[in-house]
């Protein structure tokens, strides 16, 4: 172990952990990380999913009849938002990837408001049914059900945009952390791990809302 | 993305987009159509949400330039939730019109009574 003329590979990262040989290491590990994550997200909602597919089959009529109180217009809205959030999210990945902070920044922003307008049509979705009686359970109050069975589908689409509401909320807050920590100056082209992982989350909040969007709005 | 400038990525990216926003058009459109019966109808609407879902992974979540490694993951993690929905499927559409020789009908079916259909949802 001679110091003399070894070439000084061991440059001192300030972002690289101990237990890690080298940056790209480094972030393959926490890619692995994220990954198995979003696969239990997935099998979260697939429950609700297959929930959802029993229900439907045994009550068809009920659900096709439920869902034309949903707003078709505002759904589609909402889809088009995520859809163009997920585009400024990846857009703020590829600036971080570039070293172009004014770049990230700004694009984190846009995927903020973005988040923001979907939670505002979100709201003046539920406030709406929530006025009619439509809550789940023993909330439930309405009394005008065409065909009966209609609360059923009103409890899936409580439940399943609710908790896909909860996480473009994670979502929102995890965007703002990394908002936070790019005008901080914590990243590079070197390091922007956080970026990326943030990313890959917000990708699949978008991806579960494009599966919600035609199962609970568009029912023929 | 490695191999590409912010500048050649960000074509891509807008071009992904666009894909994705005349898929969403072509849902809304498919949804108004009578494809026969409404399970073909989900099974279009099913169709075109993976289509799109496989556009933002591949795309958006990288998986197309990624380790193969994370796309082994994901794509496991939807296999599963893909057996849990069809099996699951297959027997809530089977189970009244398929029964095995020896099942008898439930005891209160056997009895003078008019066979009971499904309990009606409260």
């Amino acid at each position: 172990m001679s110091h003399s003329a070894a070439p000084t590979e061991h440059v001192h990262e300030p972002f690289l952990q101990h237990h890690f040989a080298e940056p790209a290491q480094q972030v393959d590990a926490a890619k692995i990380g994220m990954w198995l994550f979003l696969v239990t997200e997935v099998l979260l909602f697939g429950g609700l999913f297959v929930g959802y597919g029993i229900m439907h089959g045994k009550h068809p009529e009920a659900f096709a009849s439920a869902h034309h109180h949903l707003d078709r217009t505002l759904g589609a809205l909402n889809t088009i938002v995520l859809l163009v959030s997920s585009f400024t999210m990846v857009m703020a990945v590829a600036a971080a990837q570039a070293g172009k902070r004014r770049h990230l920044i700004n694009y984190l922003i846009a995927t903020l408001s973005l988040a923001g307008v979907f939670l505002l049509i979100k709201y003046f979705e539920y406030s709406h049914k929530i006025h009619e009686g439509m809550l789940p359970g023993g909330l439930y109050s309405y009394k005008g059900e065409a065909v009966p069975g209609e609360f059923m589908f009103f409890s899936f689409y409580f439940m399943m945009t609710g908790l896909h509401g909860l996480h473009v909320v994670a979502g929102m807050i995890a965007i703002g952390w990394v908002l936070r920590r790019a005008v901080r100056g914590d990243f590079s082209e070197r390091y922007f791990t956080p970026v990326d992982l943030v990313g890959l989350y917000w990708h699949l909040v978008d991806m579960i809302w494009i599966y919600l969007f035609p199962l609970l709005y568009l029912i023929s | 993305m490695a191999a590409h400038s912010y500048a050649h990525a960000k074509k891509i990216y807008v071009g992904v987009l666009a894909a994705l926003l005349v898929l969403t058009v072509v849902t809304v459109i498919a949804a108004g159509i009578n494809f026969g019966s409404p399970s073909v109808n989900v099974v279009v609407a099913l169709a075109i949400a993976t289509a799109k879902a496989s556009l933002v992974a591949l795309f958006f979540m990288h998986l197309l330039y990624d380790s193969r490694l994370n796309a082994l993951i994901f794509l496991l993690g939807a296999v599963m939730l893909a057996i849990f929905l069809i099996f699951i499927l297959l027997d809530v559409e089977a189970r009244d019109t398929v029964r095995p020789s020896t099942l008898r009908p439930p005891a209160a079916a056997a009895a003078p009574a008019p066979q009971p259909t499904e309990p009606a949802p409260r």
